[in-house]
C-alpha cells in the first residue's frame, strides 16, 4: 500500500519503471570514429564535395552517397551556437553549470553537439575557441570526450 | 588506424508514476477490499473484468459495476517450465480464468491442484487470497486459483470467451 | 486528386496532470464527440489512423489497447504512426485518395504527465553521438533559439512577444491550458530555464488527445454544411544531424508549403511551434503576411499534448471554416528536434 497513493475518489498511481538493456551495434563508420575517440583522436569523413562531417556520418546527408573517406580534425574548435545549463539534470554529462553547444572542430565543416565546461555563463560567446577534455579512461564512446573548455591561451 | 569499435553498451532507465485510470482504478481498489468488480457494457451486456472503462467492440463507456464471484472455470492453459519469477518453481500452470458472471477471462497461476489429476480446459477452480491484513489494491492480493472439485463445466458453457 | 475534407474534429481539454483517466478513458468521449458531429455512423467509417508514442506514458503497445476506445470490431482497417497525429492523418488523406472508401477516422492521444517528458524526447536522437549525453527536449532547443539570436535580428523580447499573444489568443479557448494576459517585457524579468530560453519560451506540459473525422466528395456534403476541403498536403523531412542543418530556417516547412500548393491567400495558420523562436522561424519560412491570423488557438505554447498537438493545428484551422469563421487556412505540424521535420496542410472552405 506504500507505493499507491491519493485518496478514494483519485485515481491510483504507482511507481512505474522501464529499462531497457540496449547493446548497440555501430557499423564500420561509427565504430571507426569511437575507436579513435578511445586512443584519443577525433575523425572526420570526406564527402564528394570534399567536405568534411564530423561527427562522421555512412551517407552524405545531401546526396546520401556512401562516404568511406577519414579524415582526422583537430581537438579544438569554433562554438557555432550554445545553450547555458544553470542546473544541470540528473543524466547530464556535468554535475555542475555547463553548456551545450555545437562546436566546430578545425578542419571539420559540420558541428558536434557536445558540453563546455565553462564554470559561467559569461564566459560563454558564440565564435569562442573550445579544446577537448579527454575522460581519464577512454572506452569508445562519444563520452570518452568528458567535454570541452575554453582554449588555453597560448 | 585504430581499432574499429563494435559497440556499446547504452542502458536506458525512465521513471514514470503510472496512473491506471478510472475503471482500472476502482477495480483494484476492489480488489483491496477482498472483492472483485468488473464493469458491463450497456449496449451488448458483456461484463469485462478487469474493465478498461470502454466496451472494446461497441465503443461506449462500461459505468455499470458488476460484482463477480471468485469461482471460474479454465477456458485454457500452458505449463510453463522456465524460471521467470524465483518465488515460483517451474513446471508451473498458467491459466484463462473465465469467472461466473464475467465475459472475458483474466489470466492468473493455478496451484493447489491434487496428486492425481491434471489441469484440463474446464475446469472449476476459485481465488485463494493473502491474509486480509495484506490485501492491497493488485491482482497479487489473489495469490492463485485452485481447483473446487466440482465436476468440469461443459465446453459449450466457455466455447464463446476462449 | 480526390476531393477530401475535414468534417469534424473534437479534443480533450488539455491538462498538466490526468491522473484520473487512462488513454482510453480520455478517448472515449472524444472519439464519441466527433463520431457523432461528422454524423457518419461508426460502421460506415472506412479507416482509422492513430498517432501517440508508447514511451511517453511508458505502456507498451498502448496504441492496441487505445483501439477500445473506437470498438475495432467487426474487425476495421487501421494503421497507426508512432508520430504526431498529423502524420497519421496525412495517410488518412493517402488511404482516402484510393477511391474505394470515402470516410476516415483519426486520432491521437498523449499522456506526458506519467513520464519525464524532457528526458523522454531526448531518446529521438541519434542513439550514438547524442543519447549517451542526454541532452533534452529545451537543451536542444535552446541551441536553435541561440542560433536564431545571433543569425538575426530577432531578440528575447521577440520571443516573449510571441509566448505573450498566444498565451493571450488562448483566452478564447476553452481547451487550452495557459491562456492569459501576459507583458512580454514582465516576461523578461523571469529567471532563465536553458538559456536563451525561458520558461515562457517553453510549451506546458500536457495530456490530452484529438480526433478528427474526414470525408470525400458528396458525403463530406451531406453530412457537413461547410467542409474544411484539403486543397495540399506534403510534409518534408531534413537529415537528423544538428550540426548539419541550418537551424535557423526551416527549409523543409518551406517545400511542404509550395507542394500543398500554399499561395498568398491565407486567413489564418495554426503553426505547431512549441518553442516561441520556432515560430518566428516558421512564419520565415512560410512568408506568412502581417494580415493572416497566426494561431488564433492559442497554439503550442498554451497546450501541448505531444503527439497530438500537430492533429490539433488541423483541427482548430478545419474547425474555423467548418463554423464559417474563416475562407483559407494553413495548418502545420512538426516532428523530431529542432523542427526537423514539417507537415504543411492547406484547406479552403467550398
Ligand atoms: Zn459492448
Amino acid at each position: 500500500m506504500a507505493e499507491t497513493v491519493e485518496t478514494q475518489t483519485a485515481g491510483l498511481s504507482a511507481p512505474h519503471v522501464l529499462e531497457y538493456p540496449y547493446t548497440r551495434s555501430v557499423g564500420p563508420v561509427i565504430g571507426r570514429f569511437l575507436g579513435g575517440l578511445r586512443d584519443r583522436k577525433i575523425e572526420g569523413i570526406r564527402t564528394k564535395d570534399g567536405r568534411v562531417l564530423v561527427p562522421p556520418a555512412e551517407y552524405d546527408p545531401v546526396t546520401s552517397e556512401a562516404l568511406s573517406e577519414f579524415v582526422e580534425v583537430g581537438q579544438a574548435g569554433v562554438v557555432k551556437t550554445w545553450a547555458w545549463v544553470s542546473e544541470p539534470r540528473p543524466k547530464h554529462p556535468l554535475d555542475r553549470p555547463f553548456a551545450w553547444a555545437l562546436i566546430q572542430l578545425d578542419g571539420a565543416d559540420t558541428a558536434l553537439l557536445h558540453a563546455i565546461d565553462a564554470g559561467d555563463e559569461s564566459k560563454m560567446s558564440t565564435g569562442m575557441r573550445v579544446q577537448v577534455r579527454w575522460r581519464e579512461e577512454t572506452v569508445g564512446m562519444i563520452t570518452d570526450i568528458e567535454c570541452f573548455e575554453p582554449e588555453a591561451a597560448s | 588506424m585504430s581499432e574499429p569499435v563494435v559497440g556499446f553498451g547504452a542502458p536506458i532507465r525512465l521513471e514514470y508514476n503510472y496512473t491506471p485510470g478510472s475503471a482500472s482504478s476502482r477495480y483494484l481498489r476492489s480488489i483491496a477490499e477482498g472483492r472483485i468488480v468488473g464493469q458491463r457494457c450497456p449496449n451488448c451486456e458483456k461484463v469485462y473484468v478487469p474493465p478498461r472503462g470502454s466496451c472494446p467492440t461497441c465503443a461506449v463507456p462500461t459505468a455499470e459495476e458488476v460484482e463477480l464471484a471468485h469461482t471460474g472455470t479454465i477456458t485454457t492453459f500452458c505449463v510453463v517450465n522456465l524460471s521467470f519469477y524465483k518465488e515460483i518453481e517451474p513446471p508451473y500452470v498458467c491459466a484463462s480464468i473465465l469467472l461466473d458472471g464475467a465475459d472475458i477471462a483474466l489470466f492468473h497461476l493455478i496451484q493447489e491442484v491434487p496428486e492425481g489429476r491434471e489441469v484440463t480446459m474446464g475446469m472449476r477452480v476459485e481465488a485463494v487470497w493473502v491474509d486480509e491484513s495484506e490485501l492491497a489494491p493488485t491482482l497479487e492480493s489473489i495469490k492463485y486459483f485452485r481447483p473446487t472439485g466440482e465436476p468440469d463445466a461443459s465446453y459449450d458453457s466457455y466455447k464463446e470467451h476462449l | 486528386m480526390r476531393e477530401v475534407a475535414v468534417v469534424s474534429f473534437a479534443q480533450a481539454p488539455n491538462v498538466r496532470r490526468d491522473t484520473e483517466h487512462n488513454e482510453v478513458e480520455i478517448l472515449s468521449p472524444v472519439v464519441r464527440e466527433a463520431m457523432e458531429r461528422s454524423g457518419i455512423p461508426k460502421a460506415d467509417i472506412g479507416f482509422t489512423c492513430s498517432g501517440s508514442s508508447d514511451y511517453l506514458a511508458g505502456q507498451p503497445f498502448s496504441f492496441v489497447t487505445a483501439l477500445d476506445a473506437v470498438g475495432a470490431w467487426p474487425p476495421i482497417r487501421e494503421s497507426h504512426v508512432e508520430m504526431d497525429g498529423a502524420w497519421a492523418l496525412y495517410e488518412a488523406w493517402v488511404r482516402l485518395q484510393h477511391g474505394d472508401i470515402d470516410s476516415a477516422l483519426v486520432y491521437a492521444y498523449g499522456k506526458s504527465s506519467p513520464g519525464d517528458i524532457r528526458e523522454i524526447l531526448s531518446l529521438q536522437l541519434d542513439p550514438y553521438y547524442l543519447a549517451p549525453l542526454w541532452p533534452d527536449a529545451v537543451d536542444v532547443a535552446a541551441l536553435q533559439a541561440r542560433a536564431l539570436l545571433d543569425a538575426t535580428d530577432f531578440t528575447e523580447r521577440d520571443f516573449a512577444a510571441v509566448a505573450a499573444r498566444n498565451r493571450s489568443n488562448a483566452k478564447s479557448n476553452p481547451n487550452s491550458q495557459l491562456a492569459g494576459d501576459f507583458d512580454a517585457d514582465e516576461l523578461l524579468s523571469s529567471d532563465y530555464l536553458v538559456s536563451p530560453l525561458r520558461k515562457h519560451d517553453c510549451p506546458p506540459i500536457s495530456d490530452g488527445a484529438a480526433v478528427i473525422v474526414m470525408a470525400a466528395g458528396d458525403l463530406a456534403r451531406d453530412v457537413c454544411e461547410r467542409p474544411a476541403w484539403i486543397s495540399g498536403i506534403d510534409h518534408r523531412i531534413e537529415a537528423h544531424g544538428l550540426g548539419v542543418r541550418d537551424l535557423t530556417t526551416s527549409p523543409s516547412t518551406t517545400l511542404a508549403a509550395e507542394k500543398a500548393g500554399m499561395n498568398g491567400n491565407i486567413d489564418i495558420a495554426e503553426l505547431h511551434a512549441p518553442f516561441t523562436h520556432q515560430e518566428l522561424i516558421l512564419r520565415e519560412a512560410l512568408g506568412l503576411s502581417e494580415s493572416v491570423s497566426i494561431n488564433p488557438s492559442g497554439g503550442a505554447l498554451a497546450a501541448n499534448p505531444v503527439m497530438v498537438t500537430g492533429l490539433i493545428r488541423i483541427g482548430e484551422a478545419a474547425q474555423r471554416l467548418i463554423d464559417g469563421d474563416a475562407k483559407t487556412a494553413l495548418a502545420h505540424a512538426t516532428s523530431g528536434p529542432c523542427l526537423q521535420q514539417n507537415l504543411v496542410c492547406m484547406m479552403r472552405a467550398a
